[in-house]
């Protein structure tokens, strides 16, 4: 059984007056365990897709099923307590932190509002995350502006993995890094993914990031699916034009220097 | 081949809460007349600083020692379309050039260890694209003695095309004023050029009265590229030109730098934090890291037979559609 | 510290802090060194400044000490304005950021009281609840913010509408937190620094309007106020000019240092910004 199962969303904009569909008609699953890929253009749908997903903006039509029940009929408290299952790690690690706040903050925040820890017992287990994530625990008090990127969006994950989700939404989570450590980011990705089952919605326009991390990719173009498939098979011989351009313009580090 | 610019030793720092901060460290590399180099490194590798201070624009404060060598005849050449009366009147005899290393002021920039940001960029109001007025800033000019100008000299494409155009200015003025400002063409002139360049960077005519943000972000970029190049200068820098774009454009617009390089046979730096994707443009690679220069070699040598372990440590991580996966298969539940 | 050493850097600053330092220890001081009523008679009417050491700047019309009086007044003008401010500062904040938070038909209601409160000059409004009212001191605190508070709930606004799409505010609501602990907790805090950039205004503002309702009559009787003490010097304009001179200048000094050192404040958090 599917654990997203995303069924003809639909969400326009009014872009100058004038109806502009972002996203239109699209539909999709994403298994448990699974990392399924949103490719594209930018303003393809792909981050607008993503916010639906999460409820952050709501849909003209479609319907969202999580975890076997209708993720679009929740409101309120109840939508607020199904959140801790979906959770979203976002580009800018910076932009997605209030400027003002401490790593233990952050991490003090989810376990807080879903009661997962008493008071007395956040400090170990912030510690316990950020060990998980691959960083000191000293760094608890460090405020965010302080630690370096890399850093951040490991905190990122951590704040992600708190609240034990099923589904955690990547928006383009490692386009900002460094090769090194995006490289790093994306195993301790895998690493949870394996020990945890968790399952990934992985927002990129890098086909190169999404052959190494993603088991099935969908490739959007002006709202809607160009086509979708398993990643390795779609991004060797993709059918679709959008996908056929996608792959070609991916730089290439052999065959492809310049005369 | 003949050296555009020489750079020795280049170093700067910055003071950041009294703290001094080295940007770059002892940099000395050639930039060869009519080539394509990369200047590739991740972030904090002082790759833009290294752009900044080839153009002049590093902001005042910084401490720069070393210096950067302009070769006077290569930068004679571009201007010699231009009225003989507007030539520097120290403007030295072709048959000169060739031989002067001596006497000519082949305009050198030392820096000792001073801190004067502003001596050494007198024209930074002079931004590609970005020049206000004009007449004002234009009369002393043109007796430096040959010093590079960025704008006629020097073209810069910057990272983000929202904030290197003017918001409130249509983006055809804006393209001609640098054609205004350093061609010293009249309006009607400069408009007519500003055809031809968007012609060039294939944007419609109608741009000429768009503004920046009725433009996507690559049509912004393909301005910019157009105001940079409006004075056919020498050097063409492009910093992070097309990060923020994602594939399908960035995969054009170095395809359009690359072919408006080769049509004007202008040098070109190229900054990039994407080792494949400055191997796709660029005949050498120079690697940065922590401000210093780890290795500067062939596009094909750097790729197939890096000697530092760094380059090698940035292909391993280079994620290309012929990498090894990450991914363990086993566990695919799909 | 770094912060504090920032702000000292320059010299507007340092005048403005020291302006308000003398003028927080006058208020502070006025008790203990003339324990007394002010309004009381202390010695001949109308004695010039500098002629009397006990008398220092000379009695008014009534014969009292006009040093007693400025230190007291001081005490008033620094009261009524930081209250007013404070008060001000706070219910424009919380309208501010409910209306740009809420949005839709909160956002409408709010924002059109504050229009009705815009369209109408502070000055008239301060005027017509104390007259209506009655003068005394916590009236004329609230006339004051009445009329003050539109600035900083226009501000907090504008700052809120940009802070609630970030995407920290978007993180917020994905680990489930409440929408009223979003707006308090995560954006309330960082809309906080334009608004108290308006603090300096709003507090000379609110010293000049006290003052002005002062000269009116409509100061609280039983308080010494400068206003009122510029009103008592009017009628001897001529013969006693220092009697309205001396607190004037008081007065202006006063403005002038809550006007520096909050430019100062603004200046090194400005520089604060940038670096980060």
């Amino acid at each position: 059984m599917s654990l997203l199962t995303v069924s003809n969303l639909a969400k326009r904009y009014r872009r100058r007056g004038r109806p502009f569909p972002a996203v239109d008609d699209v539909s999709f699953e994403v298994n448990p365990a699974e990392t399924l890929a949103l490719a594209g253009p930018s303003g393809s749908g792909k981050s607008t897709i993503a916010r639906l997903v999460l409820r952050l903006i709501e849909p003209d039509a479609g319907s969202i099923e999580f975890e076997g029940a209708d993720f679009l009929a929740l409101s309120g408290a109840a939508l607020r307590t199904r959140r801790a299952r979906l959770q979203m790690v976002f580009q800018d690690p910076l932009a997605a932190f209030n400027p003002r706040a401490t790593v233990a903050r952050v991490l003090d925040d989810p376990l807080r509002i879903h009661g997962l820890a008493s008071r007395t017992e956040r400090p170990r287990r912030i510690a316990a995350l950020l060990e998980r994530v691959g960083l000191e625990t000293g760094l608890a008090g460090r405020a965010i502006h302080e630690i370096s990127g890399g850093q951040r969006q490991r905190v990122a994950i951590a704040r992600a993995i708190a609240t034990k989700p099923s589904l955690i939404v990547l928006d383009e989570a490692v386009s900002a890094l460094d090769v090194s450590v995006r490289g790093q980011i994306l195993e301790l990705l895998l690493d949870l993914q394996r020990q945890e089952r968790i399952a990934y919605l992985f927002i990129s326009h890098d086909l190169g990031v999404i052959r190494a991390v993603a088991h099935r990719v969908v490739i959007l173009e002006a709202g809607r699916i160009a086509e979708s498939g398993d990643a390795r098979a779609v991004i060797a011989n993709p059918q679709s034009a959008i996908g056929k351009a996608l792959v070609a313009a991916t730089p290439r580090l052999h065959g492809n220097t310049a005369s | 081949m003949t050296a555009l610019l020489s750079i020795r030793n280049l170093s700067v720092s910055y003071r950041r809460d009294g703290v001094e901060v080295a940007a770059l460290k002892d940099i000395s590399l050639d930039l060869e007349a009519g080539e394509r180099l990369a200047i590739i490194g991740e972030s904090g590798s002082g790759k833009s600083t290294l752009a900044l201070a080839v153009a002049s624009l590093l902001a005042g404060g910084a401490r720069i020692g070393g210096s950067i060598e302009w070769s006077a005849s290569q930068l004679q050449t571009s201007r010699s379309f231009a009225p003989p009366s507007v030539l520097p009147d120290i403007s030295p005899t072709r048959g000169e050039i060739g031989s002067s290393l001596v006497g000519i002021p082949s305009a050198t920039s030392t820096f000792g260890e001073s801190e004067n940001g502003s001596s050494i960029s007198p024209q930074v109001g002079e931004m590609s694209g970005r020049t206000e007025g004009g007449a004002v800033e234009r009369q002393p000019l043109d007796n430096r003695g040959g010093a590079p100008l960025l704008g006629r000299d020097i073209g810069f494409v910057f990272q983000d095309p929202s904030s290197s155009l003017d918001p409130v200015m249509p983006v055809g003025k804006q393209i001609a004023e640098v054609a205004r400002t350093h061609l010293r063409l009249d309006w009607p002139n400069a408009y007519a050029k500003t055809r031809t360049l968007l012609e060039r960077v294939r944007l419609p005519e109608a741009t000429l009265h768009a503004y920046p943000h009725q433009l996507s972000g690559g049509q912004k970029q393909r301005v910019a590229i157009a105001a940079a190049i409006a004075a056919a200068p020498r050097l063409l820098i492009a910093d992070e030109a097309t990060s923020a774009l994602d594939t399908i454009v960035q995969a054009e617009i170095v395809a359009l730098i690359g072919q408006l390089v080769a049509e004007d046979g202008m040098t070109l730096l190229f900054i990039s934090h994407d080792i494949a994707l400055a191997a796709t443009l660029a005949k050498r690679i120079a690697v940065l890291r922590h401000g210093q220069l780890v290795e500067l070699g062939e596009t094909s040598q750097i790729i197939n037979a890096p000697r530092h372990a760094y380059a090698r440590a940035l292909l391993d991580a280079h994620l290309g559609l012929d990498a090894g996966p990450l991914l363990d298969r086993q566990g695919a539940s799909a | 510290m770094n912060r504090l050493h920032r702000f000292f850097r320059t010299p507007e600053a340092i005048a403005g802090a020291l302006i308000l330092a003398l003028l927080v220890a006058m208020a502070l001081a006025a008790s203990l060194l003339f324990p007394g009523d002010p309004q009381a008679i202390a010695g001949p009417a109308l004695l010039p400044p500098f002629q009397d050491w006990s008398l220092p700047l000379g009695t008014d019309r009534l014969g009292r000490d006009v040093l007693a009086e400025l230190f007291h007044g001081a005490r008033t003008s620094l009261a009524v304005g930081l209250a007013a401010a404070a008060a001000a500062l706070l219910i424009g904040t919380v309208v501010g950021t409910l209306a740009g938070f809420a949005g839709g038909l909160i956002d409408e209601v709010l924002m059109r009281i504050t229009d009705a409160f815009q369209t109408v000059p502070g000055f008239l409004l301060a005027l017509a609840f104390v007259s209506i009212v009655g003068p005394s001191l916590g009236v004329v605190v609230v006339a004051i913010a009445l009329s003050a508070w539109t600035g900083p709930a226009r501000v907090a606004r504008a700052e809120v509408l940009s802070i609630r799409e970030r995407d920290y505010v978007a993180g917020a609501r994905v680990i489930g937190m409440h929408p009223i602990a979003i707006a308090f907790r995560e954006v309330l805090p960082n809309a906080l620094p334009p608004v108290l950039a308006l603090s300096s205004v709003i507090v000379a503002a609110a010293i000049l309007t006290e003052a002005a309702l002062s000269f009116l009559g409509l100061g609280d009787p039983n308080r010494v106020t400068w206003g009122g003490m510029i009103a008592e010097g009017r009628t001897v304009l001529r013969t006693a000019p220092y009697l309205s001179i001396v607190p004037g200048i008081a007065l202006v000094l006063t403005v002038l240092g809550v006007y520096l050192a909050g430019e100062g404040v603004v200046e090194s958090s400005a520089v604060r910004r940038s670096l980060s």
